[in-house]
């Protein structure tokens, strides 16, 4: 087993909580990882990325190797382009519809959704409009975790037992306002992929 | 009672057995770590006294760890931030000559501020050990330069050792100390922002004991008087042979044999990673030697240069090793690596650098969209220091352009659109210093903007030089209660600020607290306008909490539910 995966976002989006909760499923599974993560200037509202590595075999390199990236993962939809080279001829690309406008060139958002569709594998939401949904905005990026568990080759359990673990100290209610974001962006992967 | 004078020794292996068993069950669980954090979790296993650091990108998270153990605390290691990197490894040398084991660690630039102690450590020698952690960063994600601090290990005539990877740096802290003691030296760690910043699963070995601490044998050899300097210096040049040979035996340096001799490849540090990710097999065709231990291991290299043809190298940061073969004249075998094009010259490597140095084909993705607009980073929305900027800017329109010298933090983002206010941003502390220069040029006023962390760094000593000179210069020190560009660690300067300035001999009428805040503009212009004016040394302090740090002291007092993961 091997997934090689990008995380796409702006600083403060929560990119670097989907990589602790999919790379301690990972650990739990028994599997080898590694996880290159930016901190630092670019966490200015700039742009971030992660790459993060899970293998049944040890890994060697921190950074993917361009053209071999399994799923782009993208909490917004211009960041997930950017990130374009990287991906592999049948990769998938999985990113948030909203986007997170604070630069005063942003492009057009339709031309950066057709851009997204035409892509034969990809899968794209509105995380923001379902975590607010569901009662908390903040937890977009754990709609976006749902959205790409189906493509990681982990048990669920490991995945929901992670949030748990992760989340443990800061009460019930929160484990699930998150469990259910996490659900509901499984549920739509599941229906459009 | 004498049953149990006989059977003491048995139950002492028992008991001992029992606690083993728990220490190797428990280190069977691997800890996530980042490579800082491998460090740090090393260090304490390794017996660490204390760490001494100031904050620094790819650096921070090493004494951060360190801060936040339960471990540590109850092993009561000291870990409080230092004001400067210079400050920082001079401490940690005093706990070394008090005969515990201490760590300094800095950003690659921070070993420019602590490069006098350091230089000298290498003649004063250590008693604990010592270990001075550098983190470099190729391709400049947070820095303003890509220095290589494996010069500076080398210009110290130290050991240096450059982890390959997670498991490496938490074992190469132990490894670190004990040489340190062995041979009474301190050694550099040097690792890259991609290693510092990524996170594997680090296996533990069995914690240590601190040292009970004492006296050295020698107690002159830390007075570096010329006379005692010149007999340490020699003793650290014998030691260099040493050094060699223990670079030759280290399990950390590996020759990997290779049927294929038209090319030997030499890979150091994390560059080893790069080369096996091309070999998915881990089977590479030609020899190779590993470099995690300097000085150079120079038979091993001997061996891989006599046996191929040409040889490859691998370094992340400036060409040392491949400096070294090449020598001046460049009249041997081939050398391949940054020097003759094959790696580019800057920057850091990936796996597809190193895939083309090899010859190798890469698949490649699709082209970014055309359309797809650069972010770069800017500062917080509600952030002080964009008030204050505002208001500068305002005050500054009276005046001809290129008068602002600012410093480093993220008030250094007030250089970009849409503010673009200042003019320089060097080292840390310059901005004071270089308006007195420009100032004695004749460029009255000049203006230094600085943050409150970096007052506290470097730019006391820069304000002292000011009173003295009597500068026409006024200096704004954005006091935003925190060093926010590191992520809001406890600033030097909390709550001292206006006692420093005083003391140093600012005048009290020209010393102004100010509000950077939208509704207080007009009088925030005014008492700017007026300092400019005034043809001495004149401070104002803007002085708001960053917001950043305000949320996160608000949301843990309220406990506020909607927090994010
Ligand atoms: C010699 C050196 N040490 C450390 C750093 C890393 N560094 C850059 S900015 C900064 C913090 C500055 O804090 P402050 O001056 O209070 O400004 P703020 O970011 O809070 O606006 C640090 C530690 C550096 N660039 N150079
Ligand atoms: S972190 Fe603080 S100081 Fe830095 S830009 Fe944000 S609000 Fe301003």
């Amino acid at each position: 087993m091997k997934k090689d995966i990008i995380l796409a976002g702006v600083g403060g989006q929560g990119i670097l909580s989907i990589a602790a909760i999919i790379g301690t499923a990972a650990i739990n599974a028994g599997l080898f990882l590694k996880q290159a993560e930016v901190h630092g200037m670019s966490q200015r509202g700039g742009d971030v990325q992660s790459h993060l590595r899970l293998s049944s075999e040890e890994i060697a390199s921190d950074l993917i190797p361009g053209g071999l990236t399994d799923l782009i993962v993208s909490v917004e939809p211009m960041e997930s382009l950017r990130y374009l080279p990287m991906l592999s001829p049948d990769g998938w690309l999985i990113t948030n519809t909203e986007p997170f406008v604070n630069i005063p060139n942003y492009p057009d958002i339709n031309k950066v959704i057709s851009e997204i569709e035409a892509f034969p594998r990809h899968i794209a939401l509105n995380a923001e409009q379902i975590a607010k949904d569901l009662g908390s905005v903040r937890s977009a990026n754990i709609v976006m975790l749902g959205a790409c568990s189906p493509f990681l080759d982990l048990d669920y359990y490991l995945l929901e037992n992670a949030i748990r673990n992760i989340l443990q100290n800061k009460g019930e209610e929160l484990v699930k306002i998150n469990i259910d974001a996490f659900k509901a962006g499984l549920k739509f992967a599941e229906e459009n992929k | 009672m004498e049953w149990f004078a006989k059977n003491i020794e048995k139950l002492i292996s028992f008991v001992n057995y029992i606690r083993n068993f728990n220490q190797n069950k428990f280190m069977e669980h691997k800890l996530l770590l980042l490579g800082d954090e491998a460090i740090a979790q090393g260090a304490i296993d390794a017996g660490l006294s204390g760490i001494y650091a100031y904050p620094g990108t790819p650096s921070t998270e090493i004494t951060e760890y360190v801060q936040r153990s339960k471990e540590a605390h109850e092993k009561n290691i000291s870990s409080e931030w230092s004001a400067n990197e210079k400050t920082a490894m001079e401490t940690a040398l005093g706990m070394s000559y008090a005969g515990k084991r201490a760590m300094a660690c800095m950003k690659h630039v921070g070993l420019n501020v602590a490069a006098d102690p350091f230089i000298n450590s290498a003649i004063t020698g250590a008693h604990g050990g010592l270990i001075v952690v550098s983190a470099d960063d190729p391709s400049m994600h947070s820095s303003q330069n890509e220095q290589d601090s494996r010069f500076y290990g080398k210009f110290a005539m130290i050991p240096i050792l450059e982890p390959s990877n997670q498991q490496e740096a938490y074992d190469m802290v132990n490894y670190g100390f004990n040489f340190s003691e062995k041979m009474k030296i301190p050694v550099l760690l040097r690792i890259t922002t991609r290693l510092a910043h990524s996170r594997a699963g680090v296996k533990r070995n069995i914690s240590k004991e601190q040292n009970k601490g004492g006296l050295h044998d020698n107690l002159k050899q830390f007075i570096l008087l010329p006379a005692i300097a010149r007999k340490q210096y020699k003793d650290l040049l014998n030691k260099q042979s040493e050094f060699e040979k223990a670079s030759e035996e280290s399990s950390f340096n590996k020759y990997i044999a290779g049927e294929d001799k038209k090319l030997g490849i030499i890979a150091c540090g994390i560059a080893n990673n790069y080369l096996m990710e091309n070999y998915p097999d881990r089977k590479v065709p030609y020899p190779v030697l590993k470099i995690c231990q300097y000085p150079v291991p120079k038979k091993i290299i001997e061996k891989i240069y006599d046996e191929c043809d040409e040889i490859l190298v691998l370094e992340d940061g400036y060409p040392l090793v491949e400096e070294l073969l090449k020598g001046l004249l460049g009249k041997g075998k081939k050398i391949k690596g940054r020097l003759d094009g094959t790696i580019p010259r800057d920057g850091e490597l990936n796996p597809n650098i190193v895939a083309t140095a090899l010859g190798k084909d890469f698949t490649k993705g699709k082209e970014i969209p055309e359309f797809i607009a650069g972010r770069p980073p800017s500062l917080c929305r509600g952030c002080s220091h964009n008030d204050t900027f505002l208001a500068l800017n305002e005050a500054m329109s009276d005046y001809s352009k290129g008068r602002v010298f600012s410093d480093i933090g993220c008030y250094t983002l007030s250089a970009l659109k849409p503010l673009e206010s200042i003019n320089s941003c060097v080292d840390m502390g310059a901005s004071i210093t270089m308006a007195i220069g420009a100032a004695d040029a004749g460029m009255i006023p000049a203006v230094a903007t600085i943050g409150d962390s970096t007052f506290t760094h470097s730019g006391i000593t820069g304000l002292l030089d000011a009173v003295n000179n009597k500068s026409p210069i006024t200096i704004l020190i954005l006091d935003n209660l925190t060093t926010a560009m590191t992520g809001g660690q406890k600033s030097s300067a909390f709550g001292k600020i206006e006692d420093i300035c005083l003391g140093v001999g600012v005048e009290k009428e020209h010393i102004h607290i100010i509000k950077p805040l939208i509704k207080y503009h007009e009088g925030n212009v005014k008492i700017i306008k007026e300092e400019l004016a005034y043809k001495g040394v004149s401070v104002i302090i803007p002085r708001r909490e960053c917001v950043q740090t305000l949320n996160k002291r608000m949301r843990a007092k309220h406990k506020i539910k909607t927090v994010s993961l």
